[in-house]
């Protein structure tokens, strides 16, 4: 069936609504990102697939990630006037038993997170709650008031972990595809920019450019024009773009397909990073899909407005996600920036006028089209409106994908969302925006998500990358990290940035091996802010802020490896050594099992002791000591 | 070791080749990096004597074959070992220890990053982030994903590989 109206659509809705919502049966929702898969998620499912085969009765489903990554596999079980129910860690010894239980009626406390209140989507207001006759289990918690989840709002997630991410049906029953034929069938192409940039929407992908402006700025140049999708996802720490992907493939073909109207192109290109094999194939099937519905190929519902995405796959390169480069890496080239006294809006892609905008950007625009500009423009600070997903890893309790909206602090996502540090771990730093980003000191934590905020205090909000770092994160090693990082993919075409990062990464490595100098934080000074004026593209002009924000915020641990020659969070292997408090020790033993080197010594229930001759500094016995005796020195 | 000797270790299968090309990416130059990676994907590496016919039949220079083979880390010029071993070196991972993960792997197969162990039964290659950052310190052994491993889990897992 080729769809022609927003009729079509609602025909769809109808009857898939039902399957999504009340299915006759028992329907089982297996949440299968990566994330998931790699806890355990595909076990599972085949495990269940093969205990009910033939779908009647049971159905075994699929859906994508609904951001708890910590919880994985999550597995969610719904019936007509039945509650809807999230277990947690249903790995493929359990998840028969879950179903069977779910089945009798019989809910055990401990394998459930909760149970959903209310599943329908931002987009879905005229619809009623189909929960909304259903009695809910005694003495189990309520899914959406979960400190993780009870300050979310999903909007550019607003499908993942609800839908089959392998089904148009499923999207087209949650409202999908309603605000490409609105832009298409009643509106003027200037009419959808207004109101793009009356919503406020910024770049996702870390620039933060007026999505809006953009739009129209490429609309302006004459020629056969290209939507791009940045799926390059290149910040090592953030995954948002891949769980959308995988999730919600549609949000991002209609996102394109409303910037396509708007700006007047029949060409669009999604270019995903080479670690995605999941979300490609996911891709690839919502294109096919789209394609059979009418909803992406030639003459669209009708019109005049064809439209068609290509996929392209990155090769590892993380210079490739900045935008001059993604467009030479698309024409099969090699992936070097160039400067861009001509915009890519007026010649990028082929020489062409090209529109780059990442996953998040385009997931948010249906949602804005549908719902108004001032409903988005509702949600934020004066400069940033609407959501962010930050991915929100490193040392923190709940690790996961956390929607929220701009002007939120700190301080809310690490420690009501996140549930602060585990071990009982003292706080030491985030670090936002990746090897681009910077690294926020504790006293700082009450700062609003902001894009401006965040720059004043040398952080960007980046792509959302929120690595949360403690005690035991030394900071001048995590300076190293991203400079490493980066040295080894800068693209080396530009002198300030190919011998800035060799300089610095030499220094800040003699730092940590306890050959500091005088005066090499002066040095890394000079030599950042020398890249920060002439690097040729963003790679460059950003490198030094990971380093600069450490010798902003944490002087004092530079200072203790250069003077008193000591790593005072115990990763610098010639700086520190580990020694065991024998007040503290109760003699477990457990040390002295799993030393590889055979260095522990001692008496059961008595203290031990540590050969420094023989220790390697592999950090085993302080991680498995339960009583903090084995101590840093 | 030189284009030469890898074209004469490797039998290529050239309608196989000409499929991949022709049929699957249209014999479009723009689809260059995604011919490599398939051609990678066939033969666990790029072998000479590949690029050579693919440099005549899809009209590009060999010197920029090797340009965009040798500029994205995915490629590899050199026969890759029988299992490889990906360990994710994103932030998440690296704050939570993967490089004391890396090192154990290091010692006990004596191969460094980007390295293929004598046996061939090991390649090392190290990635950002594959995205399971609640699962870090994460390794990757061909399509098997390990998750919140210690140093001295790693010798249990290399022995399953043959
Ligand atoms: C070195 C570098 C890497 C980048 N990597 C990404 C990336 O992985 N994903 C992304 O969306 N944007 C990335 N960007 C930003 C893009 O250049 C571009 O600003 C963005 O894709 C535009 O889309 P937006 O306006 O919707 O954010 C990167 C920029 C630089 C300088």
């Amino acid at each position: 069936m080729k769809i022609q109206s927003v009729k079509d659509l609602e025909q769809i809705s109808q009857l898939y609504g039902k399957k999504l919502y009340a299915p006759e049966g028992i329907k089982v929702n297996v949440g299968m990102a990566s994330c998931g898969i790699a806890a355990g998620a595909q076990a599972a499912y085949d495990k269940a697939l093969e205990a009910y085969p033939d779908g009647k009765g049971v159905a075994i489903c699929q859906t994508g990630c609904i951001g708890f990554c910590e919880e994985e596999p999550l597995v969610e079980i719904l019936s007509l006037g039945k509650p809807r129910v999230i277990y947690h860690h249903v790995t493929e010894d359990k998840i028969v038993d879950v179903i069977a239980s779910y089945q009798a009626g019989e809910f055990n406390k401990k394998q459930i997170m909760g149970q959903m209140r209310d599943p329908r989507s931002v987009l879905e207001d005229g619809v009623e709650n189909p929960l909304a006759d259903v009695t809910p289990i005694d003495g189990i918690p309520v899914f959406e008031d979960n400190p993780f989840y009870s300050s979310q709002v999903k909007v550019a997630m607003r499908n993942c972990g609800y839908i089959d991410p392998d089904s148009i049906e499923e999207y087209i029953a949650r409202r999908g595809y309603v605000a490409f034929l609105n832009a298409l069938q009643d509106m003027q192409p200037a009419e959808i920019i207004e109101v793009i940039k009356a919503s406020g929407l910024r770049g996702r992908g870390g620039g933060g450019f007026p999505t809006g402006i953009k739009w129209a700025t490429c609309a302006k140049h004459k020629g056969q024009r290209a939507i791009i999708c940045n799926a390059d996802e290149g910040d090592p720490g953030a995954y948002m773009d891949r769980s959308i992907l995988e999730g919600d493939p549609h949000s991002v073909l209609e996102g394109m397909l409303i910037a396509a109207v708007a700006i007047g192109s029949s060409n669009g290109y999604i270019y995903v990073r080479n670690e995605y094999p999941l979300a490609v194939k996911r891709l690839l099937t919502a294109i096919r899909q789209a394609e059979e519905y009418g909803l992406l190929g030639d003459n669209i519902a009708g019109s005049d407005f064809s439209f068609h995405i290509k996929i392209s796959t990155g090769a590892g390169a993380f210079v490739c996600g900045e935008s001059t480069a993604l467009m030479a890496s698309l024409e099969g080239k090699v992936g070097r920036p160039r400067a861009k006294y001509v915009h890519t809006v007026e010649k990028g892609f082929r020489n062409q006028p090209s529109n780059l905008n990442n996953v998040e950007t385009y997931a948010n625009v249906p949602a804005i089209m549908l719902k108004g500009a001032s409903w988005f423009a509702g949600m934020g600070t004066e400069h940033s409106k609407g959501t962010k997903v930050f991915s929100l890893v490193g040392k923190i309790k709940n690790t996961g994908l956390v929607e929220v909206p701009m002007g939120i602090s700190l301080r809310d996502i690490v420690f009501t969302i996140g549930g602060g540090v585990p071990k009982k771990k003292v706080f030491k730093a985030v670090q936002t925006g990746g090897p681009s980003g910077g690294c926020i000191p504790e006293r700082f934590l009450d700062l609003p998500v902001d894009y401006q905020k965040l720059t004043e205090v040398g952080a960007i909000m980046g792509s959302g990358g929120m690595i949360v770092m403690d005690q035991d994160t030394c900071m001048v090693d995590v300076a190293r990290y991203f400079v490493d990082f980066l040295k080894e993919e800068s693209c080396g075409q530009c002198n300030p940035c190919r011998e800035g990062l060799k300089q610095m990464l030499e220094i800040l490595t003699r730092i940590c091996d306890g050959e500091g100098r005088e005066g090499d934080i002066e040095l890394l000074e000079e030599v950042g802010s020398m890249m920060q004026k002439f690097s040729l593209c963003g790679l460059g002009t950003s490198a030094p802020n990971p380093v600069l924000t450490t010798i902003l915020y944490f002087r004092d641990e530079y200072e203790a490896h250069i003077r008193d020659k000591k790593c005072p969070s115990g990763v610098c292997k010639n700086l520190f050594h580990y020694e065991i408090d024998p007040e503290a020790c109760t003699g477990c033993r457990m040390c002295f099992r799993k030393c590889p080197q055979e260095a522990i010594s001692g008496e059961k229930k008595k203290a031990h002791s540590i050969d420094q001759q023989l220790c390697i500094k592999c950090g085993i016995c302080y991680d498995v000591c339960k009583f903090n005796a084995v101590t840093i020195r | 070791m030189s284009v030469a000797q890898t074209a004469e270790t490797e039998a290529i299968d050239y309608s196989e080749l000409n499929r991949i090309i022709e049929e699957d990416y249209g014999n479009d130059q723009e689809n260059l990096i995604m011919i490599l990676q398939a051609i990678q994907r066939k033969y666990n590496y790029l072998p000479g004597a590949a690029l050579n016919y693919l440099s005549t039949k899809i009209g590009i220079p060999l010197s920029r074959i090797y340009e965009v083979a040798t500029f994205y880390s995915t490629f590899s010029l050199q026969p890759r070992g029988r299992n490889i071993i990906s360990i994710c070196l994103g932030t998440a991972c690296h704050v939570r220890g993967a490089e004391r993960v890396k090192e154990r792997i290091t010692e006990n197969l004596h191969i460094a990053d980007g390295e293929t162990s004598e046996d061939m039964r090991f390649t090392l290659e190290s990635v950002r982030c594959i995205g399971c950052c609640s699962l870090g310190p994460v390794v990757k052994i061909n399509e098997d994903t390990y998750g919140r491993i210690a140093p001295d889990e790693v010798d249990k897992i290399l022995d399953q590989y043959e």
